[in-house]
């Protein structure tokens, strides 16, 4: 009895120990030197990039999707190529060369912003994903909008950007939602060209107290907030569209 | 008013409209009959251009709108169109769906477009439909607002494609009243369809078309009640 008791005691205790070095090391990678200010630092610097992301792929993939679009109805073919070729480069090369070779060739000036660099990147990137998806939104408009419009004057820009986007964009609003959770994901890849995002920020804080376990633990909770928060307002629009008018 | 010349339309090595010469004068009604396939229909779309002819020329007034540098958009502000499939905006309420175009394209402002709107929803007695979105309504009136919706344009000519063909039997009848009572009003129109019933009660002029062709045309009268071309009496014979 008295010598499963000490048994008892000792597992007792060793859980303590270890709670406290977990607590320990968490602290470690929180307190000391202000830490927190680095994630709050890197949490700012990858919000900035997802942001400016986001517009720009947006800009570029409705741009991409309407010309794709166009070019079919037309006839179009050269303008179907230049399309093609961006959508197939972009979605057939890793994204860590893409970025690569946008930091070394493309902005090769000494004092340029790596926060700029990395939102044209990754908006160059997501404006690919963006203009298939929109593209898809496009067609699944039934064809005789498209003639309504146009039947009532209304010139093909006019009929698109009033009658056939806002239609198309509600249609492709959960497959929109996906492309920016993966793209504000994506953006810890902008780590490796010196810009210190979130994930940077972390690796440097591990890298000070021999313990990188922490630090990436909390920069990954970081994320699963951030993209939580944005499935969360992504369905409330959802939702809003739904309940606002047609269906 | 709208002339077309020598119209044909091949859709690949289909050739769906072989040959069509036609002149629509101001006022008159004309209604498009013939089995389908014959053409009426893709003949009706090539009108406003919703189809581009393969070869021919259309003339809208004294306009070859199938001239390169012709503003299409211009021309088709002055011809309302109508959908079999009503092809009303579902994102817009029936308000907007009718004052969009005039207030996009600068006709009318806002305030005036609205009004028109009203007066034309009065008219068809669906003022408080004027905040509802299409997916609320019966397809009658669907088709009816699809049609005030081409009015608010203060179109010159009315294009009808099977405005009834889509819907319930009941509510066809409430559609061809709207029609009926534009045509009373000296409301140019041509009329792709299958009522027999409109065509004899409304027409100025009856069209036959088969194979891409329009092979015979009289008043309502002479067509039903004496039909010369054998693929018309046969076509009659079948459906009346």
């Amino acid at each position: 009895m008295y010598l499963s008791g000490a048994w008892y005691s000792k597992i007792l205790t060793s859980i303590a120990d270890w709670a406290k070095d977990l607590y320990m090391s968490f602290y470690n990678a929180i307190v000391p030197d202000q830490r927190y200010l680095a994630y709050l630092q890197g949490l700012k610097i990858t919000l900035l990039i997802s942001f400016f992301a986001i517009i720009l792929g947006i800009m570029i993939g409705v741009l991409v999707a309407v010309l794709k679009v166009t070019a079919t109805n037309y006839r179009m073919k050269w303008l179907t190529s230049i399309c093609n070729v961006y959508i197939n480069v972009i979605r057939g090369t890793p994204l860590m060369v893409q970025l690569l070779i946008i930091y070394n060739v493309i902005f090769t000036s000494r004092n340029s912003n790596e926060i700029v660099i990395g939102a044209v990147c990754f908006g160059i990137n997501s404006g690919a994903y963006v203009a298939e998806i929109i593209r898809a939104g496009i067609e699944s408009i039934d064809r005789g909008q498209m003639e309504a419009g146009r039947s009532l004057g209304m010139n093909y820009i006019q009929t698109m950007i009033r009658i056939i986007l806002p239609q198309a964009v509600r249609n492709i609003l959960p497959a929109l939602g996906n492309e920016f959770i993966v793209l504000i994901k994506e953006t810890s890849v902008a780590s490796i060209i010196a810009v210190t995002d979130l994930l940077k920020a972390a690796q440097y804080i591990g890298s000070r107290t021999w313990d990188i376990l922490p630090p990436l633990i909390i920069a990954g909770l970081c994320y699963l907030v951030i993209v939580m928060g944005l499935s969360r307002i992504m369905s409330v629009i959802e939702r809003r569209l739904a309940k606002s008018d047609y269906n | 008013m709208i002339t077309t010349k020598n119209l044909k339309k091949a859709f690949g090595n289909n050739l769906v409209l072989n040959g069509v010469n036609e002149t629509i004068e101001r006022g008159e009604k004309v209604v498009v009959i013939g089995p389908s396939g014959s053409g009426k229909s893709t003949f009706l779309r090539c009108l406003n251009l919703l189809e581009e002819p393969t070869e021919g020329e259309i003339w809208f007034g004294d306009e070859n709108i199938t001239d390169e540098g012709v503003d299409i958009n211009k021309i088709r502000q002055k011809m309302g169109m109508v959908f079999q499939q009503f092809n009303l905006f579902p994102h817009l309420s029936v308000l907007e769906n009718i004052t969009l175009a005039p207030t996009q394209l600068g006709i009318m402002t806002k305030e005036e477009a609205n009004k028109k709107a009203m007066e034309l929803l009065a008219r068809i007695g669906l003022t408080e439909k004027a905040d509802a979105y299409p997916n609320k309504l019966s397809g009658g009136q669907k088709q009816r607002i699809a049609i005030i919706r081409a009015l608010a344009m203060n179109p010159d000519v009315m294009l009808f494609d099977e405005p009834t063909s889509a819907l319930d039997p009941e509510m066809v009848g409430e559609v061809l009243d709207l029609m009926a009572s534009l045509a009373d009003e000296g409301m140019t129109m041509v009329v792709v369809t299958h009522e027999m019933k409109f065509a004899k009660k409304v027409a100025t002029r009856v069209l036959f078309m088969d194979e891409g062709k329009i092979v015979e045309q009289n008043t309502p009268d002479e067509f039903f009640d004496n039909p010369k071309h054998p693929r018309l009496q046969e076509f009659l014979s079948k459906i009346l």
